[in-house]
């Protein structure tokens, strides 16, 4: 088994001036090279658990290790050269004038040679297929390409693990999908970590393993087919489940004979047409 | 009318003009502002302005383009022309109307002074014409680095120059976003009262302001988590390199001024 990158143990936590206990008692791990999802509605400290990980607030109790290192105070900015985060908008995380300038400016950051930033950034775009746009700016790129310069920003520094908090949740179809597919494909080509924050059940179906939260807990853990069977439970938690399961559960509701769940449309549809023979 | 203003705007090209280092050019207009003011007759303006466009000529600008560019500041030139004309009451007198009387002087001066300023803006424009935005801010943060020592930030200076160019046109959308919907809803911001008018601006503000300020705290997180811990240690991935042209520009600024202050001090 591979080992754990990331470990929260029994995290509680508060925003400063704020009685309300936004996570209690939160544990879970993540082990090398798994994609997580972290599902729940909008207040069930979802949030609030990426920006723990990452140093921006500290834990009122427990603990949190990023690859095997304890997160304190002393230790947040080697913590932080081992995860990369990208976030909700767009816009606000797009600090350099250009493409090419603002995948630069981590490594400016982090005192990286002219030479060696030059080809870091040009191969890290090359990665996320960015590379034409070199002095494109910002107001001239759609919200997918911008993600995916984020994203490119994100490699560059050569991070572990990678945090998507609510990445794709300010685009639109295409762009949601240019950077789910592209996740998916540094998951495999370099066995990234990738821990994606989401509200939307049809990215975190394409998980390993999901982690629903809710009221500031751990509700339920688990692999997408074994979170889905829940069903209803989770519509009553403010979640929405992918259409694929929906047409499944309303055509076994027709009587049609459907078996188990389907996280894609294209399972579904493979088990209905071959569904005449197996009978 | 806005895209025809070249005031601060940049026009991609590949002269020697465009090439050269920012902050050459910097120092070059600079100090060209400072040399205007050595000539004090018509012989020194019409060498400075020969030197001036042999200089637009150098960037592949043309000096029609940069006229019709700067038209806003070309009725600018001709007012200060007409109230120098007007005004200045020393010399012979050329034409006396008896309402008003034009002296030798003051059509000296009214020439002189346009000039002068025709010529400060030519440059000036020259520079952001040829020189990317973010060039200029490099350049500036580079020429000012020496004052680090008395605790001058000049890396934080030009952070926040790059970043505010960065999000110009965000925020330009935004305010016309916030604009339709201000519409929309029923706002009415282009007709009624002065008073009125400056009423409807409030709810286009105030929104604006308050994503201003989410913005730049987001900003300030992905920032954060980037590594970004001040200017101490941080490397460039713009690097600015002096050649020799450099050099040459500079040097043909100081004959310049020394042919200048030879007309002014000597002859």
């Amino acid at each position: 088994m591979s080992r754990e990158v990331i470990s929260l143990d029994s995290i509680t936590f508060h925003y400063p001036g704020s009685e309300q206990q936004v996570l209690k008692n939160v544990s879970f791990s993540v082990r090398e090279g798994e994609w997580v999802a972290i599902v729940g509605h909008n207040g069930s400290g979802k949030s609030t658990l990426a920006k723990l990980m990452n140093g921006l607030y500290f834990p009122k109790a427990g603990s949190i290790h990023i690859a095997g290192k304890k997160l304190e105070k002393d230790t947040v900015w080697e913590t932080r050269k081992h995860i990369g985060m990208v976030f909700q908008n767009p816009d606000n995380q797009f600090v350099g004038t250009t493409v090419q300038d603002d995948v630069a400016f981590g490594l400016e950051n982090h005192g990286v040679p002219h030479e060696d930033m030059v080809r870091r950034v040009h191969s890290a775009l090359r990665q996320v297929k960015m590379d034409d746009f070199l002095n494109q700016e910002p107001h001239h790129l759609s919200g997918g390409q911008k993600q995916r310069v984020a994203m490119a920003s994100v490699l560059a520094l050569q991070p572990d693990i990678i945090i998507l908090d609510e990445a794709t949740s300010m685009l639109d179809p295409t762009g949601r999908q240019e950077v789910i597919s592209l996740v998916r494909a540094l998951k495999q080509e370099q066995e990234m970590t990738v821990l994606s924050i989401t509200h939307d059940l049809e990215e975190a179906a394409k998980a390993d393993r999901l982690i629903v939260m809710n009221q500031g807990e751990v509700y339920r853990t688990g692999t997408p087919e074994e979170i889905f069977e829940l069903g209803d439970e989770l519509v009553s938690l403010g979640l929405d489940l992918p259409f694929p399961i929906k047409m499944g559960n309303a055509l076994k509701a027709q009587g049609v004979p459907v078996q188990g769940q389907h996280l894609t449309e294209e399972e579904l549809v493979n088990e209905l047409w071959t569904s005449h023979f197996k009978k | 009318m806005m895209e025809k203003m070249i005031f601060g705007r940049y026009i991609p090209a590949d002269s020697i003009v465009h090439r050269m280092d920012p902050r050459a050019k910097l120092i070059f207009v600079f100090a060209f502002i400072a040399i205007i003011f050595l000539a004090d007759n018509a012989w020194a303006y019409g060498i400075a302005a020969i030197y001036t466009l042999a200089s637009i000529w150098m960037s592949g600008i043309t000096v029609r383009f940069l006229i019709s560019g700067l038209k806003p500041v070309m009725i600018l030139i001709a007012f200060t022309f007409i109230l120098q004309i007007f005004f200045a009451r020393e010399g012979r007198v050329v034409l006396d109307l008896g309402f008003l009387t034009i002296y030798e002087e003051g059509i000296r001066q009214a020439f002189m002074i346009s000039t002068r300023f025709l010529l400060l803006v030519f440059m000036t424009s020259l520079l952001t014409l040829t020189t990317t935005p973010i060039s200029i801010t490099d350049g500036l943060e580079s020429l000012l680095n020496p004052l680090k020592k008395i605790k001058f930030p000049a890396h934080e200076l030009a952070l926040m120059m790059s970043i505010a160019l960065r999000f110009i046109p965000t925020l330009m959308d935004e305010t016309d976003k916030i604009m339709k919907a201000q519409m929309a809803r029923g706002s009415d911001m282009s007709s009624g009262p002065l008073k009125d008018r400056i009423k409807a601006v409030v709810p286009l503000m105030i929104p604006l302001f308050v994503n201003a300020f989410k913005r730049a705290e987001d900003l300030a997180t992905a920032m954060e988590v980037r590594g970004y811990r001040g200017g101490e240690g941080r490397t460039k991935y713009r690097l600015l390199n002096w050649h020799i042209r450099d050099t040459m520009a500079l040097f043909t600024l100081i004959i310049l001024a020394g042919i200048l202050s030879w007309m002014r001090f000597w002859l």
